[in-house]
């Protein structure tokens, strides 16, 4: 099980969220212009990464609200969360320049301001990326 | 505002209305353990879903009515008489007695519509979403650590919190009412399977505690 650490809620059970996939697929700006093939690899093709992967997770049982997390998809280990809307931070000296992202959430940027006062970590600033690693199986 | 003729039809299904957990009253007796554990439902809350920025002008409005909004997770704002809790950043819920709803004489509703005005945001009357379990004794934390996976140490989780999360797998409320009491808020189709839930969890405290 992991320990995910929502932005406004604090460290929580995996099981309180659901998975959104893979983060900063931007939406086409004309969707109109594209032809069948884009339009279906914007509709279904996404990375397949081993390692570090940027995807979108929402905290459905607690605050209902959408949040970005960096995510080692080999060791499980959670790199860094950070809100919608905002650039993937940097991950192991890997340097990342994607455009846009595809939240529609507009209102779950509206975090980032005091930690929840009952435990956990909050959003890890993309310098110490590794401060918000979940401590394995810490769960019961 | 609305016509007096709808409101008493609304007060005529009052007798003939039954909680979410009222088949489930005998054995709630039954399986509570005074001073030990005891488990209650308690009865026709009002409840109003609220969605404001509580930044905004609307949200200080809301804010009035409420006597105040809880400004992030685990927070309770409100009076003595109503409860708000927090469910997100900009998603609240406010718990009064019954009395409180406009169909039996009070405003709670009306005057937190009035409040909203045109702004953006939602009031919805949600006073059948959910029922209410009150869960009190020295053994109700051990209770529902059977089954939620947070901190519910004094320590992490203090009187006057409450935080969404799950127990026994159902997305509730959780509050903390007293050192040793504390108030699950499920949604009305879940109270069946949690009422049965917590009633099992309780059981092995009727027992003599084997050393
Ligand atoms: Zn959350």
């Amino acid at each position: 099980m992991l320990l995910i650490s929502c932005p406004n809620c604090g460290s929580r059970d995996e099981t309180e969220f659901h998975y959104g996939g893979q983060a900063h697929v931007a939406y086409p700006e004309n969707p109109n212009e594209l032809n069948d093939k884009e339009w279906a690899h914007f509709l279904f093709y996404r990375e397949n990464t081993k390692g570090i992967f940027a995807e979108r997770w929402l905290h459905s049982t607690g605050c209902r609200q959408w949040f970005n997390m960096l995510r080692d998809t080999v060791t499980y280990d959670i790199k860094a969360v950070y809100p919608m809307g905002t650039p993937r931070p940097d991950a192991a000296g890997k340097s990342t320049a994607e455009t846009g992202t595809a939240s529609l959430a507009a209102d779950s940027t509206t975090t980032g301001t005091a930690a929840p006062s009952i435990s956990g970590t909050s959003i890890a600033p993309a310098a110490t990326p590794a401060s918000t690693t979940a401590p394995k199986g810490a769960t019961k | 505002m609305a016509n007096t003729a709808a409101l008493d039809g609304i007060n005529g299904l009052r007798d003939i209305r039954r909680s979410p957990a009222s088949h489930l009253a005998a054995a709630m007796d039954a399986g509570s353990i005074q001073g030990t554990v005891v488990l209650k439902e308690g009865l026709f809350q009002t409840m109003a879903g609220v969605r404001v920025d509580p930044r905004s002008e609307e949200g200080s409005r809301i804010a009035a009515v409420t006597g105040g909004l809880p400004a992030r997770c685990g927070d309770v704002g409100g009076t003595d008489r109503v409860t708000v809790l927090w469910l997100g950043p900009s998603e609240f819920l406010v718990v009064a007695p019954e009395e409180a709803h406009d169909s039996l004489g009070g405003d709670l509703i009306g005057s937190l519509v009035a409040a909203l005005g045109d702004a953006p945001g939602q009031v919805v009357d949600l006073s059948a979403n959910r029922t209410t379990f009150e869960l009190s004794g020295p053994r109700a934390r051990a209770v529902l650590e059977k089954g939620c996976a947070l901190d519910l140490h004094p320590r992490s989780f203090t009187t006057g919190a409450a935080l969404s999360t799950e127990v026994g797998n159902i997305p509730v409320v959780l509050q903390k009412t007293g050192e040793e009491s504390y108030r699950i808020f499920p949604r009305a189709s879940f109270a069946e399977f949690l009422g049965r839930w917590l009633l099992d969890a309780m059981r092995e405290f009727a027992s003599p505690e084997v050393p």
